[in-house]
């Protein structure tokens, strides 16, 4: 009875080691690739000072391992249009972030205590939202951001703020569906305890409604930041002029990759790893117990 | 508003006077009136649905009456948010804030009313120890069990020295052993800091033996409020009679009135014999309370106050013994003995067996008249 129930012990770490390995392994692999150096027979008619200098056109296959080298970072860094696609894309994410996360936490406060019958049309529109193709989103979203500025004086062209309105309508549902299930599953004893004790309704808000929703607004901002930076259908039709990281991306697979993007990656990778320990840590410190698993979910979305 | 505050002679912390608060068509509470003296602890006993915990929130100000009145210490409350009410709350779940330590939990409420730090700190030292909880205070609420926490959220309220505390239910989430400690507890931390409580329960061990004086809630009214004590010997209403504690009811022509006595017919040769005012001719209803009746093996004396009864089900409760016997054609009837004192034949009776029952002249209760109609329904009712 005993080795059999060790025997399912067994069984279950290594299907657990399984699916994370096919889960991690890809971006494992990524980060090896950025090591790469380009085939041999592309080199052989190449005579630059750094390998990595190679037209990506003439880079031939990639994706075999043909030795080290540490150069593709600094040419990813020094890319005429990788970083500033990538500052654009990190401006535009970490404002949508901030304004889908203070809308929806309005909305989702204003919505839980609404009665039903009322709360219907909000309902609908929001859920209308996220099952809409965003496809269809975008081609609607391109003719109406140039009839508004047809018929609206000082609308902004296409550009940022315009990939910033269409995507904040999409990360503000989301970021009250978030916000409310947390609202709702607190329940209103803790809010009338405090009223109790004295405190109004702003204070009651500010000291315990705001803590108690905290992990989930967290949850929310990341997961609008997450959507909004790696988003292409929507920005690809309203983008104008601007280039967001995944548009450049998607236009240099015509070109042929590089490594270079493979290094750029690694380090926002590393970037990212490095904020999300360094949160946990902060939490575990503060120890912050409720609602961690809203903060973990939101980790595991996370690039 | 103040110009128009209806006055009280200043001798009760709370009164209601024909509050009413309706749900939809559901009348939770209908046009209750009472009176809490100062320093008095109250419990509103009921069976869930009574209205009593609506009557607390209506106090708390969680609710507002939709009629009548609210004088907390004199003066009308009607419209004044909970946060501005000099009551504090004892909740079911504790609601303490688990974002918060012990100690800060305990403090919100001077927070709120800008004492300093140190002082709402120490204030806050003085009610854990009130309430022994003191060596927690860093502890976040969620880690403490459930007595401890509802320690806490005892010390969090009385902290703020309200005029009234109320408590709704508060040791309704903790098992047995707890509970009779707590009970214990609170009466103790009662007397220690003098507020007047109210307790709602629908425990009625728990009211009886805590409170000074218990008011009985069903379908949104009061049906009794009186010392414990009365409560349990002189209910008014077949309610009342039958929800504290256990009751046996008999119900019958009036055929003889005289004295201050009454003699009831309850049908099938039993005649019950008691004291109190009855007119002759009505129907009445009486109670009998299980451990005021006598069981013997054989048949009965014949005599009022006595009866022939079938024996359904024999049980043993440690130093009881509880036998649930037929009258014939009036329905099942409970006794219950002190074993030492009861009749040693009935150890060997089995079901099936005749026993006589007796009882004298100051157990039967009158519970009112009943119109013969409606017994039946009632009856339901109430089971």
């Amino acid at each position: 009875m005993r080795k059999r129930r060790l025997r399912a012990k067994h069984a279950f770490t290594a299907w657990a080691v399984v699916v994370y390995g096919f889960l991690f392994l890809p971006i494992l692999v990524m980060a090896v690739f950025a090591f790469n150096k380009p085939s041999p027979a592309a080199l052989a008619g190449f005579h630059g000072s750094s390998v990595c200098a190679i037209p990506p056109a003439q880079i031939g296959n990639i994706t075999v391992w043909n030795g080290f080298t540490s150069c593709w970072f600094s040419a990813g860094l020094h890319d005429p249009t990788y970083i500033p696609a990538i500052v654009t894309s990190l401006q535009i994410a970490a404002v949508a972030a901030v304004i889908s996360t203070v809308l929806g936490l309005c909305a989702a406060l204003a919505l839980a205590r609404m009665k039903p019958r009322l709360r219907a049309p909000f309902d609908a529109l929001v859920y209308l939202t996220l099952v809409v193709p965003e496809i269809v989103i975008a081609v609607a979203s391109l003719i109406f951001f140039v009839q508004a500025r047809n018929y609206i004086h000082g609308f902004p062209g296409l550009g940022k703020v315009t990939i910033l309105i269409g995507q904040v309508v999409f990360n503000a549902s989301v970021s009250m569906l978030i916000i409310r299930a947390r609202f709702v599953g607190m329940g209103d004893v803790l809010e009338e305890a405090s009223f109790d004790l004295g405190s109004g309704p702003v204070g009651t808000f500010r000291q315990v409604t705001l803590p108690r929703l905290m992990p989930a607004i967290v949850s929310a901002a990341l997961l609008s930041f997450t959507f909004s930076f790696d988003d292409y259908v929507l920005p690809a039709f309203t983008n104008g002029t601007t280039n967001t990281w995944p548009i450049v991306l998607y236009s240099a697979v015509r070109f042929g990759l590089t490594p270079a993007v493979n290094a750029l990656a690694t380090i926002m990778l590393a970037v990212t790893l490095t904020a999300v320990i360094v949160t946990a840590v902060m939490l575990r410190r503060s120890r912050t117990r409720t609602g961690s698993g809203d903060a973990a979910l939101a980790v595991q979305v996370l690039p | 508003m103040s110009g128009l505050s209806p006055v009280s002679d200043g001798a009760y912390d709370v009164e209601l006077r024909a509050v009413t608060k309706r749900f939809g068509h559901l009348k939770a509470v209908d046009a209750v009136s009472l009176k809490v003296r100062k320093g008095e602890f109250l419990s509103l006993l009921g069976p869930s649905g009574c209205g009593k915990t609506t009557s607390l929130r209506l106090v708390a100000g969680f609710e507002q009456p939709d009629e009548g009145e609210i004088l907390i210490g004199g003066t009308d409350a009607v419209g004044t948010p909970p946060y501005r009410r000099d009551v504090n709350t004892v909740f079911q779940q504790y609601a303490l804030f688990p974002h918060m330590s012990v100690l800060d939990n305990v403090s919100y409420g001077l927070k709120q009313r800008k004492v300093g730090k140190s002082e709402r700190y120490a204030r806050a030292r003085e009610a854990l120890e009130l309430v022994r909880m003191t060596g927690r205070e860093a502890q976040k609420p969620t880690t403490l069990s459930g007595g401890q926490q509802q320690r806490i959220a005892l010390a969090r309220a009385l902290v703020m020295r309200p005029r009234v505390l109320l408590l709704d239910e508060p040791l309704g989430a903790l098992d047995l052993k707890l509970r009779k400690e707590m009970q214990i507890e609170l009466k103790r931390i009662q007397e220690q800091v003098g507020i007047t409580f109210i307790y709602v329960t629908h425990d009625q061990g728990e009211a009886l033996s805590m409170s000074d004086r218990v008011a009985v809630m069903a379908n949104g009214v009061i049906e009794q409020i009186d010392e414990p004590r009365v409560i349990y010997d002189r209910p008014l209403t077949p309610f009342v009679a039958d929800f504290i504690g256990d009751m046996n009811f008999l119900t019958g022509e009036v055929v003889e009135a005289a004295d201050g006595g009454f003699a009831i017919d309850a049908g099938a040769g039993i005649v019950v014999r008691g004291r109190g005012q009855a007119a002759k001719g009505t129907r009445m209803r009486v109670g009998i309370r299980p451990e005021r009746m006598v069981a013997v093996a054989g048949p009965p004396a014949g005599t009022a106050n006595s009866a022939g009864a079938e024996v359904v089900t024999k049980m043993y409760l440690g130093d009881q013994i509880q036998i649930v016997a037929e009258l014939p054609g009036i329905g099942s009837i409970v006794v219950r003995e002190q074993r030492a004192s009861a009749d040693p034949a009935l150890d060997s009776i089995h079901p099936g067996d005749r026993i006589a029952l007796s009882w004298d002249e100051s157990s039967p209760l009158l519970l009112g008249e009943t119109a013969p109609a409606s017994t039946a329904g009632q009856q339901e009712e109430q089971s």
